[in-house]
């Protein structure tokens, strides 16, 4: 009679308590599912992927065109083992460039393809030979500062401030960026 | 004449003092009660299913509009800020965030107190001012294991079922503000979610958090009914203790939980 | 009648005071309930006879003296001896005190589910059995709310004799109800009593319907027991207490105005 009613509005409470429950689980583990439909996997290995995250977009143009699968560590070559899915629609040049880019100045990390000019398209399973890492901030400033330092000699002690401000730009704008534009060696 | 009305206002804050003193052990007192004389709402668990029933379900529909209306605030006002830096794809953690650890367990327990806490102290103080506990206790049952223990184990099991509810809603009504509205990435908004939530630290320390309110709230609307001078006037002015008392009991504890969960 | 035959008596009140904060309400009270027999205690509002019940049932303790049920000191009694001692017992409340939230017919079951491992169909029986012992079969279904004054009484009784307890406590069983309902608690109560062979303790202070089912009363007033006797010998009594409490007379030893200064100082505005 009324006992049983309760008895199930009780029981749809609690379901719903373990849906939201496991809802809330999924968010931290990977289990939701892709919004992309059909997809491919290829990797490609990063010396420093920075603060790449799983699920993160795979972007070609500002498009997303896949997901960043998993990162592994690769124990051989000390090397980060990124898995990325793309979607089937999109095919990419063999020799196409994976780099690791930042939105804006703090945002999250993404990895930006620039396709290249091979006649031969990526298939599943292949890897991404040229990678670019991600721009690791500590790196960019103790570059500057070993610059600066090693600059500092040869000016004069009352042009400092407006060399200081010149070096900066350099060390900002060219060097730490020449360092990095380097493949990393196949 | 002054000094005879600074020392009766001395007097009448001192008597408040031991009153609350007294009010506090004569709580702890129930709660070992009740702690104790348990085993029959565990037996017997339809009537604790029952008493969920009142409690929880009955608390659904509050809690699941002011969720969606808070991850819709959330989402806005996160945007608002975050967007500033160019990181707004980070409006998924923030809303997230706030809800799995502060905002989920706190307000749900705030609004369990409004809805439940005074809905079992009107009841419990109801019954004592019409005899009902009084004539249990004469058929030899005790109200203690029969009303308030079940009571009590239903407030602390809807709790946090009523919180997980509370920041699933949440983090819903985030999305839908940050992603169809706004425009924010919706795999940003779920990969930064899910990169920073950590499963122990935030959400399972949020659900520990909101159970812990869930004891404090039911005990102290059960112990404010029972303690309620049997009349009309008792019992309102009881109901409203329960709010006052328990809000003040989850903020505070919400601090001494926090300060110690961060500790760790 | 007042002759101590252990085993006659089934409650015995010994020497009994009781008092809240230092006040004395009762102040040496003896009294005897024998089996199977209705003893009303009668009394002023206020001077303590529901107080009385609830030291039968050991809901508080005396300061001095004893109540004894059956032979057991009450305040003596752990708490499962009083539970023990509490299932001899049913009381009926002067409101009824039913479970708003049971049905009538959850309401009479309670004791039966509490205490009972019965199946339900033998507690169905037995519910319909007592409810209809007092008129009610029919309404078992309604909830306490929708019950006039009088039911929800008759109600409560059937609860309370829903364990064939050897005691039935009433408190105040006539107050509040129309002169009907009035009749048929007064019935009831005298008939469920000589035909479960219950003892009845009745607290009351209406005269007429008191008198008329009691085999023996006790009047409290001041703290103390004021007269006692079968209802016959109070009526001729001669005890100018007894004669306005039973005649109803306005004033006497029982005075019309509470203690008071001088009426006319007061008037003045000269009173402190």
């Amino acid at each position: 009679m009324e006992r049983t009613t309760i008895d199930l509005w009780v029981g749809i409470f609690v379901a719903l308590g373990v849906a939201a429950l496991l809802g809330l689980a999924m968010k931290v583990g990977n289990l939701t599912t892709d919004d992309i439909g059909e997809i491919y996997s290829v990797t490609a290995n990063f010396e420093n992927i920075g603060g790449l995250k799983p699920r993160a977009p795979v972007k070609s143009a500002g498009v997303v065109v896949g997901r960043v699968a998993d990162i592994t560590f690769d124990p051989a070559t000390f090397e980060a083992v990124v898995n990325l899915s793309v979607d089937k629609r999109y095919h990419f040049p063999k020799d196409t460039f994976a780099n690791i880019y930042t939105a804006g100045l703090l945002g999250e990390q993404y990895i930006g393809l620039e396709a290249g000019g091979d006649e031969v398209m990526l298939k599943s399973g292949d890897k991404i030979t040229q990678t670019q890492d991600a721009v690791v901030l500590e790196k960019m400033i103790s570059q500057f500062l070993y610059n600066k330092a090693s600059e500092e000699p040869k000016e004069t002690a009352s042009a400092a401030v407006s060399a200081s401000t010149k070096s900066g730009d350099d060390a900002l704008g060219s060097s730490p960026l020449d360092d990095m534009k380097k493949p990393v060696a196949p | 004449m002054i000094v005879n009305s600074r020392l009766h206002l001395f007097c009448t804050i001192g008597h408040r003092f031991t009153q609350r003193i007294w009010r506090l052990g004569a709580g702890a007192r129930l709660f070992w009660l009740t702690i104790i004389s348990s085993g029959e709402s565990f037996r017997r668990f339809h009537l604790t299913i029952r008493e969920v029933y009142f409690t929880g379900v009955m608390s659904l529909i509050i809690i699941v509009v002011s969720a969606f209306f808070v991850g819709m605030v959330l989402a806005l006002q996160g945007y608002n800020t975050l967007q500033r830096y160019g990181s707004s794809e980070a409006i998924g953690v923030l809303v997230a965030l706030a809800l799995v650890r502060e905002l989920g367990p706190v307000v749900t327990a705030l609004l369990f107190a409004g809805r439940a806490g005074t809905a079992i102290t009107a009841e419990i103080g109801l019954m004592k001012a019409t005899e009902q506990l009084s004539a249990m206790e004469m058929m030899a049952v005790s109200p203690i294991s029969r009303v308030i223990a079940p009571r009590f184990w239903a407030g602390v099991i809807a709790m946090p079922i009523l919180n997980v509810l509370f920041c699933m809603v949440g983090i819903l009504g985030g999305y839908l503000v940050a992603v169809p509205l706004i425009g924010v990435d919706a795999g940003a908004f779920w990969s930064q979610m899910q990169a920073n939530v950590d499963w122990r630290l935030d959400i399972l320390n949020g659900v520990i958090k909101s159970a812990v309110f869930g004891v404090a709230c039911t005990m102290i609307a059960l112990f404010e009914g029972y303690d309620a001078p049997p009349t009309a006037e008792g019992v309102s002015s009881a109901t409203t203790r329960t709010v006052v008392t328990s809000s003040l009991a989850v903020l505070g504890l919400d601090f001494a939980l926090t300060s110690f969960m961060i500790s760790i | 009648m007042t002759q101590n035959i252990v085993g006659h008596n089934l409650v015995e009140i010994d020497n009994l005071s009781f008092g809240y904060k230092g006040r004395l309400l009762h102040q040496g009270i003896n009294m005897v309930f024998p089996r199977g027999k209705v003893v009303a205690i009668m009394g002023g509002s206020g001077s303590g006879k529901t107080t009385l019940l609830r030291l039968i049932g050991g809901q508080i303790r005396p300061a001095k003296g004893e109540v004894r049920v059956d032979g057991h000191v009450v305040h003596q009694q752990s708490r499962e001896g009083i539970y023990q001692l509490r299932r001899k017992m049913g009381m009926l409340f002067q409101h009824g005190a039913l479970f708003t939230d049971l049905s009538v017919y959850e309401n009479v079951a309670f004791p039966m589910r509490e205490h009972t491992d019965f199946p339900e169909t033998i507690i169905h029986d037995l519910v319909l059995l007592k409810l209809h012992a007092v008129g009610l079969r029919g309404a078992h279904k309604l909830k306490p709310a929708e019950l006039s004054g009088g039911m929800a009484r008759r109600v409560a009784l059937a609860r309370a004799i829903a364990l064939d307890p050897d005691i039935v406590m009433y408190d105040e069983p006539f107050a509040g109800l129309d002169p009907i309902s009035m009749g048929v608690i007064c019935d009831l109560i005298r008939t469920l009593n000589d035909a479960l062979g219950t003892t009845s303790i009745i607290v009351s202070h209406d005269v007429k319907e008191t008198f008329s089912i009691a085999d023996y009363v006790y009047f409290v007033a001041n703290g103390t027991v004021a007269a006692e006797g079968t209802p016959d010998d109070l009526n001729k009594s001669t005890l100018p207490f007894v004669h306005q409490f039973v005649h109803g007379e306005k004033d006497g030893p029982v005075p019309f105005h509470y203690v008071a200064g001088d009426y006319k100082q007061a008037l003045l505005g000269l009173e402190a």
